[in-house]
């Protein structure tokens, strides 16, 4: 059972084969068992997970047409509200924090009859590319428990690679989906922005956060988006489209595709084996029938530097709501009001967060906006161009999603410029707006996996669920499993 | 450019973020590293190009204007540092 797809469980569902009862209890009891050594969960709760499994057994969705993930079990990334539960976003500031109300996306999966098995652990306010900036301690991969899971989404990786979870949500800012799914070996999906509602997902960069699915497969992220996507009035940027089925082209063949190649994703920068299993895909691909044509993303290298000109101008913005006046940490001693908003953040901050906070104040600040902040949005103008201009002679965009397999923990977290540079692949994407997913296409170093980075157009997902799904029907990465594991 | 130790203070109080004597030195020399990687952007030629705020063209939605939220004060006053009669307290700020 904890290695079956979304549909083979909602079919064991509906055969009454297994209950949400039975389910939840089955994935409990393997947190209880498995977290304490990979961290991957910084919440869970058994009565009130039992309680919406019950509620599910009863409510008659299960094994319906229309709700056909009812009664199987999720886990949340803690960015997302979750009413009545802790949401701390990975940080002291919000240890004590019990959302007051769901985030849409929690509401959604509720609604379809899905049981929340408990919150996931994250970088800190989704800052990080590791999980090591999380105050309650680094998840740890659980492919090799001494290696980092990649981040910001670590904690939802994790849970579904230890399969503690058949399927997570995850946000995605600057790779925070695709980055964790590639370093853990999952099927990780950022739609384009505006497709997820953002409502009561705790705002990091505004006009770069997405909300996604990350499970086993393609096919579990066409069927978990179907639920997760949709017009939200209470998100000023969510997109008003009619709804899609996302899974409604998986089988398609792939005859007469184009991939797109960028020769800057396949420069310097890429570790050997990484680049094997990546070329190894495309050669599948082309088996497949697809056909390759090199395409340019000339100022794809300014995307880092850009990004984090603005996601920290965002992220100083977004984050001056927390001074210790409505909710979250209050530092026990101050002597004025002013001391009391800088001392509560202080402390109620880690040092990742704080430096993107100074930065965001810095670039914003009189006399610096045109310079850095406005240069940046421009750049990024240059940079979605680049995909417009590709995308006339491509379908999707293929590359590799992380420049090398999971790293050891301490490598990068001394430096954190070298940190940022683990995104070089995704960040363009999040910049220009468009869907970006992650697949496991093999094993690099240390029998770590490797992820296949897939890009499409803007509200190309459906296309990319067929791509990858095709890709896997015919290859056994997905469902490869972290040895030693019970 | 770089920020001296009194940059980095006058960034901080802006921001409203204690950093302590301690920790000044080494958040200056950390935000450095960070200016001089994203200094690459002011080389680069972006005359003309208009500015992307966001990732997709969306003209701010109105609403009719009558009242959505149902009064959840004390739902929300529940998880407050400090309350009393409704109103969340903060340290005097007028003698």
């Amino acid at each position: 059972m904890i290695n079956s797809s979304l549909k083979e469980l909602s079919a064991a569902l509906a055969r009454k084969k297994t209950s949400a009862v039975e389910l939840a209890t089955l994935f409990l009891d393997r947190i209880e068992k498995l977290n304490p050594s990979l961290n991957a969960f910084v919440t869970t709760d058994r009565e009130k997970a039992l309680a919406m499994a019950r509620v599910a057994d009863a409510s008659g969705k299960v094994g319906a047409g229309d709700t056909p993930l009812a009664g199987i079990p999720l886990a949340h990334k803690d960015i997302f509200m979750t009413s009545g539960w802790r949401t701390t976003c990975g940080s002291k500031m919000l240890s004590n924090f019990i959302a007051p109300y769901d985030a849409t996306v929690v509401e959604k999966f509720k609604v379809a009859g899905m049981v929340t098995l408990g919150k996931l652990n994250m970088d800190e306010f989704a800052m990080g590319s590791s999980n090591e900036t999380s105050f309650y301690g680094p998840v740890k991969n659980p492919w090799d428990t001494a290696r980092v899971p990649g981040g910001s989404s670590g904690g939802s990786a994790a849970a579904v690679a230890a399969r503690l979870a058949p399927a997570a949500t995850g946000t995605d800012t600057g790779g925070s989906i695709r980055q964790p799914a590639a370093l853990c070996g999952l099927t990780g999906l950022k739609p384009t922005y505006g497709v997820v509602s953002r409502y009561g997902m705790i705002a990091f960069a505004s006009s770069l956060d997405q909300g996604g699915p990350m499970a086993k497969s393609a096919e579990d992220c066409a069927l978990l988006l179907n639920t997760m996507a949709g017009f939200d009035p209470r998100d000023s940027t969510s997109l008003e489209r009619p709804a899609e089925d996302y899974a409604r082209d998986l089988e398609k063949p792939l005859q007469g595709l184009r991939i797109g190649l960028p020769k800057e994703f396949f420069g310097e920068g890429m570790d050997a084996d990484v680049r094997a299993a990546v070329e190894a895909a495309l050669a599948e691909y082309r088996k497949l029938g697809a056909t390759m044509v090199e395409v340019n993303l000339p100022n794809s290298g300014l995307s880092v530097p850009a990004y984090y000109v603005i996601a920290p101008a965002e992220a100083s913005s977004n984050l001056s709501r927390f001074d210790g006046v409505r909710y979250g940490h209050r530092a026990p001693d101050y002597a004025d009001l002013d001391d009391m908003y800088s001392k509560s953040r202080a402390q109620g901050f880690g040092e990742e967060v704080k430096r993107r906070i100074l930065i965001g104040t810095y670039v914003l600040s009189h006399g610096y906006y045109d310079a850095y902040y406005l240069q940046a949005q421009k750049i990024r103008r240059l940079i979605a161009n680049d995909f417009v201009a590709a995308f006339k002679s491509c379908d999707v965009i293929m590359g590799p999603t992380a420049p090398s397999v999971a790293f050891r923990f301490g490598d990068k977290s001394a430096d954190p410029v070298q940190m940022y540079l683990s995104d070089i692949y995704t960040i363009a994407v999040n910049l220009a707006g468009l869907p970006g997913m992650s697949i496991p296409c093999g094993f690099g170093n240390a029998d770590m996996p490797v992820g296949l980075q897939i890009v499409g157009p803007w509200f190309g997902e459906a296309k990319m669920l067929n791509i990858a799904h095709r890709y896997q029907l015919v290859t056994d990465w997905h469902i490869r499993q972290p040895g030693g594991l019970p | 450019m770089s920020l001296t130790l009194d940059d980095v203070r006058r960034i901080a109080r802006l921001a409203r973020l204690d950093v302590s004597a301690a920790e000044v030195d080494t958040t200056r020399d950390q935000l450095n590293g960070i200016l001089s990687f994203i200094e690459q952007l002011q080389s680069v030629d972006t005359t003309g190009i208009e500015p992307m705020a966001h990732a997709v063209d969306v003209v701010q939605r109105l609403r009719p204007d009558v009242a959505t939220e149902p009064d959840r004060r004390e739902a929300f006053q529940a998880i407050a540092p400090e309350t009393e009669a409704g109103l969340y307290l903060v340290p005097k700020v007028i003698e």
